[in-house]
């Protein structure tokens, strides 16, 4: 019974093997990475990179579609059930966070350097 | 098994190492905007590969309950993204980060409920620290949401009594947490999760809406750190480099914040806010004379500068005035002056709020410059046309030890040659600090609303130019 709970169970993919120091090091090398990246940003994008970030965090969609699955062969289980409530709310994140950046980013425009066109109607002859 | 799902399958952690680098070059893109656009490109690519991936990897996937809680997500998202004005930017962003907060509680209580195996000691620590930084998450950003979107739910709350009770909910949960991680109580962990809940909510609520830009930035940081947690309870890299990649930014958001503010995060998140300082500085009683003007002779003093500064504030974003100061902005360039942009880091209500609603107006990039870019060039300044900002150009931080705000960064519009403030009444900021730029001689006020106020000098400029 318990064999195959295990078995259904996404355990090898959940629960890791790795060490514990293992993953740690990853976590603290990952921080130094995104201190030193964050700091390159320019001021003028900080809302941009919010917008972003929060599509980013919501990577843990991959926790819970791991848990969106069948256990012992019943679909509806509290398990299955907040992992597709979970599924829901980080896929509003993702789709709506990287098209809302997507929709800033494409605001910000550098100086056109155009003819001094003070009248719309002149400028097309010449 | 089909041979390709057997290969992603074996190989996971390779793919999820590329998305991991991608991510990484998301963050990268941004320190340009020539090369944003690419980043967010990387990042909608790196997501599709972990998504994709973990199909192949989970066991016995509900295939149709995925895909449809995707599609669903995925509809609201695209909506909101599309349909969202970039004044509402700041309490869209916080509700975003409650919806983090609420997917890594509900996906810690679904492993929690997997099994009825007990989880390892090391399993059941990350579950409880993923959990409650998930639920301080989510409420704490939902209550900042109702906040910036000025819900009447959303009140702030005052009293002697606030602090003691965030501790007591702030140790007991502890408390809960502790007895989870020691017998595997189930309700233990419930109860942890409820008082994770009622404390994020305690926590934001004492904090004016002053200081939303620390908040949703400190907010942004935890979301990360939920995300984190997650990663460690899966032993899944990808979202521990993404988690770690999103708090750091976060925190130092949060820093870049409390520094323009010349405050402490400490301070900003339990010292209350800095109302019980109001009228403690300066105010010696005597009547102060201030010299009204109207928009016509601003426009007309502007016209005939050649260097103009303007310096937005919350009040340009309230009055949706960007695109008459866009306006305003062209037509001046038009008659020859030169006219730039002064941002404070704390100017709105998060970080970056300001460029975003001028880059919608359209203003160029170029002609946007930062507070150390532009506060040696106020001295060469004819006019400045500060709309809707108080405490950014309060000159009681730099003049003042006793104002509350001493020492906080301003921009120094004081020394330019004459001052012109678009504000609707002279009551005072959100700070409740009279600001002695306004007495000043070479001061002159513009009562009115911001858009309006704006819209006056561009007709008074068309008109009265030639």
């Amino acid at each position: 019974m318990i064999a195959t709970v295990l078995a259904a169970a996404p355990a090898g993919a959940a629960m890791s093997s790795t060490p514990f120091v293992a993953i740690f090091t990853v976590f603290v090398l990952a921080i130094f990475v995104g201190y030193y990246v964050v700091w390159g940003v320019t001021p003028a994008l900080h809302t941009p990179l919010m917008a972003v970030t929060n599509a980013l965090s919501s990577i843990v969609i991959v926790g819970a579609m791991l848990q969106t699955v069948t256990i012992d062969g019943s679909v509806f289980t509290p398990t299955s059930l907040l992992g597709a409530f979970a599924v829901f709310l980080a896929s509003i994140n993702i789709f709506g966070g990287f098209a809302v950046t997507e929709r800033m980013l494409s605001m910000f425009k550098p100086k056109v350097k155009k003819a001094p066109v003070v009248d719309a109607d002149n400028g097309g002859d010449a | 098994m089909s041979d390709l799902t057997n290969f992603i399958a074996t190989n996971a952690d390779w793919f999820y190492l590329v998305g991991a680098i991608l991510f990484v070059l998301t963050l990268r893109g941004l320190s340009s905007p020539k090369t944003a656009i690419r980043g967010n490109r990387f990042g909608m690519a790196a997501m599709a590969i972990a998504v994709i991936t973990t199909f192949f990897l989970a066991e016995g996937p509900i295939l149709w309950m995925i895909v449809g809680a995707m599609v669903l997500g995925a509809v609201v998202g695209m909506w909101k993204a599309r349909t969202v004005a970039m004044t509402q930017m700041p309490e869209t962003v916080a509700l975003m980060h409650s919806f983090v907060g609420l997917a890594a509680v509900a996906i810690a209580l679904a492993t929690v409920l997997h099994t009825e195996e007990a989880y390892s000691t090391i399993t059941r620590l990350e579950l409880f620290i993923g959990c409650f930084i998930g639920a301080i998450t989510f409420s704490a950003s939902f209550f900042a949401f109702g906040k910036l979107a000025a819900k009447s739910w959303a009140k702030t709350l005052v009293g002697g009594w606030v602090k003691p009770v965030q501790a007591i909910l702030f140790i007991a949960m502890i408390g809960f947490g502790a007895v989870y991680f020691m017998t595997d109580s189930l309700p233990a962990f419930y109860a942890m999760t409820v008082l994770a809940i009622i404390f994020g909510w305690m926590w934001i609520a004492p904090i004016g809406g002053g200081d939303m830009p620390v908040v949703v930035s400190l907010l942004n940081s935890f979301s990360g750190w939920a995300a984190a947690g997650i990663g460690f309870t899966l032993g899944n890299s990808m979202l521990i480099i993404a988690g770690s990649l999103v708090g750091s930014s976060g925190a130092i958001l949060s820093y870049i914040m409390c520094k323009a503010m010349n405050r402490s995060l400490l301070n900003v998140l339990f010292g209350g806010m800095g109302t019980t300082a109001a009228a403690a500085g300066g105010d010696d009683g005597a009547p102060k004379n201030y010299k009204a003007g109207s928009a016509e002779d601003a426009g007309f003093l502007m016209s005939n500068a050649s260097n103009v500064v303007i310096v937005p504030g919350y009040g340009m974003a309230q009055g949706r005035a960007q695109n008459a100061v866009k306006e305003l902005y062209e037509l001046l360039k038009e008659e020859g002056v030169n006219v730039r942009f002064a941002i404070h880091p704390v100017a709105g209500r998060m970080p970056g709020h300001m460029n975003v609603l001028l880059a919608e107006a359209d203003v160029p990039y170029d002609d946007i410059l930062e507070m150390d870019e532009i506060n040696s060039d106020f001295a060469s300044t004819d006019v400045v046309l500060v709309i809707g900002a108080n405490d950014v150009v309060n000159p009681s931080a730099k003049e003042d030890p006793t104002s509350p705000i001493f020492g906080m960064p301003i921009l120094e519009v004081t020394k330019a040659q004459t001052v012109m403030v678009i504000k609707r009444s002279m009551s005072t900021g959100y700070a409740g600090l009279d600001n002695s730029l306004f007495y000043m001689d070479k001061t002159m006020m513009i009562f009115g609303d911001a858009k309006k106020m704006v819209e006056e000098m561009v007709r008074s400029i068309n008109g009265g130019g030639h």
